[in-house]
């Protein structure tokens, strides 16, 4: 980074420190916040939508997939999360493999399982072998992505179905009333009306979420922890930078990330909530109405 | 193997007895479902101890939260928000690393003129290391839980309390605290569902399972691992995990009835599933 960084093993602390802390590596782990962020950025409005889905599925009148909602919505309430992850990441990727075998493999005969191998033909496996690494590591993002937005989906789910059930049933009478189909109430009545209701378990949602994204790593995602794990643990004079064990002092360093991510969070969604409650027929919204 | 051999060998490997060496080939569903049992001995171990020992401090906390004395106040607030605005992974992670760093001979130290040491090895290890930290994350968990709900005692309750004479100990004794845990309990019950939950992590956090005693998650990744079929261990974890929960809410439902026996039947609050507990 530095002009004087070429003989890191001459310098005084301060500057080997300005070199230790922009060298290549840590580059990576600072860009690693980045993915963190994007990936967050993408899992939220996908589980949210999952959740909606999920809601509405539970709703239905149609028995069986208002029972499909409802097994959807309930799955998460007795099973830890860490088991849908580590079950979702090899289950949706055997699963896409398979899928990919019986379209592009039609004439294959071997069992696909053989004791403890799963055994698919070479076209058929994804990412293909000879695509570069950086599919690779698109493809653990895209499945490591699915994954949670299907577990959070389900959370979120709890959440708007709580909050549609929420929503005064004598607006969905006047609805009908004024001639309004099923359809028209549901998105100009019900939907409209939900949010406010939904926003306090949805904000819990997001502290949730962020809390969640250390578990990137346990699904195979390069992020703050794996790399926090890798440049902090001891490294022999072999290396350009020779320290002891560090680990601690990066574990402080996200620590401290993950308070004022959350802090910073919670200041943001109070606001959020006061602005939302404004002219609704709510306590918050008669106490805002008040003080006016 | 006959299943039942099976149960004997495996039945109590999570605690190291019985048969050394986990299956490596031909795995039965009856050694993946035993074994993954065995493992559960250790969520119920971690959930059970950290929540029984997590609701003293939590009252404490809550207390403590709601004190007027700012040398009170803060430090309860401050812990609270470190341990609820940080992720529960990321505490383990952290505490493992601190615990490593300890001397390993042991710390000592004299109090009142006698010589102690504290050995410090045992800390390392996830039956004490992850127990502490699930511990007090539980209890900051509870705290707020608790103080929310201090918070909403009926101020005319207070009032009674204090016509009757009552005060300090037996006007919190009697009173305060009662209607605290009457308010908090249906909250307080999804904290212990998701607190059975967040023991699985122990084991995926850099506390290493020692001698491949694990926990049930513990167990099913490795059996996912070594057969690479995920359909297997992972819907007998949910499985056990499920009854865990009915159990769970079964019994804290019986403490939230006994809670509220004194109430007509509509004024008694439910469980609901509140899913913000979750760390």
């Amino acid at each position: 980074m530095f002009s004087y960084c070429t003989e890191p093993s001459q310098l005084e602390s301060l500057r080997w420190f300005s070199c230790f802390l922009t060298n290549g590596v840590h580059l990576k782990f600072y860009t690693s916040f980045g993915t963190v962020l994007l990936l967050l950025a993408i899992t939220a409005p996908v589980a949210l939508s999952f959740g909606f889905i999920g809601a509405v599925a539970s709703r239905s009148h149609f028995p069986p997939l208002s029972f499909l909602g409802k097994l959807y919505t309930a799955m998460v309430r007795g099973i830890p999360d860490i088991a849908f992850f580590l079950f979702f990441v090899i289950a949706l990727d055997q699963g896409l493999e398979w899928l990919r075998h019986q379209a592009l493999c039609p004439d294959w005969t071997d069992p696909i399982r053989q004791g403890a191998n799963f055994l698919v033909c070479p076209e058929a496996k994804l990412p293909q072998s000879s695509s570069p690494q950086i599919w690779h590591e698109i493809y653990n993002s895209a499945i490591a992505i699915f994954t949670f937005s299907i577990v959070f989906g389900a959370f979120a789910s709890n959440v708007l179905f709580g909050a549609m059930k929420a929503v005064p049933y004598a607006q969905i009478e006047t609805a009908h009333a004024y001639g309004m189909s099923n359809r028209q109430t549901f998105w100009r009545i019900l939907v409209p009306q939900m949010w406010v209701y939904a926003l306090p378990g949805l904000s819990n949602l997001w502290m949730i979420l962020i809390k969640a994204t250390p578990l990137l790593f346990l699904l195979g995602v390069e992020d703050i922890v794996y790399w926090a794990r890798e440049i902090g643990g001891s490294k022999t004079s072999a290396y350009t930078y020779p320290h002891p064990d560090w680990r601690i002092y990066y574990f402080l360093g996200l620590l401290v990330f993950y308070l004022v991510f959350t802090r910073v969070s919670e200041i943001a969604l109070s606001r959020l909530t006061r602005k939302l409650s404004h002219g609704q027929a709510t306590l918050a919204g008669e106490q805002q109405r008040r003080e006016a | 193997m006959t299943c039942w051999e099976t149960i004997q060998a495996y039945g109590l490997r999570s605690f190291g007895i019985g048969e050394r060496l986990l299956p490596k080939s031909d795995i039965t569903l009856c050694e993946q479902t035993t074994l993954i049992g065995s493992g559960m001995i250790w969520n119920i171990y971690f959930g059970v101890l950290s929540l029984a020992a997590g609701f003293f401090f939590a009252t404490a906390l809550a207390m403590a939260k709601n004190a007027r004395n700012p040398w009170l106040r803060k430090p309860a607030e401050w812990f609270i928000f470190l341990f609820r605005g940080s992720p529960l992974f990321i505490q383990f992670f952290l505490a493992y690393e601190t615990f490593v760093l300890l001397p390993k001979f042991g710390i000592e130290f004299s109090v009142l003129g006698i010589d102690f040491t504290a050995t410090t090895r045992w800390l390392t290890r996830a039956w004490l290391g992850a127990l502490i930290v699930l511990f007090l994350n539980t209890s900051a968990y509870s705290a707020e839980i608790f103080h929310g709900a201090l918070r909403s005692v009926p101020r005319g309750d207070l009032e009674a309390a204090d016509a009757y004479g009552l005060s300090g100990w037996h006007k919190f004794r009697r009173v305060t605290w009662p209607t605290m845990m009457r308010l908090a309990w249906p909250a307080y019950t999804n904290e212990a569902i998701f607190l059975f939950h967040a023991t699985t992590l122990v084991y995926f956090s850099g506390f290493p399972a020692w001698k491949q005693m694990g926990d049930a998650l513990y167990y099913a990744s490795y059996f996912a691992d070594k057969t690479f079929n995920p359909f297997v261990p992972y819907p007998i974890v949910a499985g056990y995990f499920i009854v865990l929960t009915l159990i769970v809410i079964t019994v804290f439902g019986m403490i939230n009835r006994r809670l509220n026996r004194h109430l007509p039947q509509q004024r008694r609050q439910r469980f609901r599933f509140r899913p913000q507990w979750i760390r």
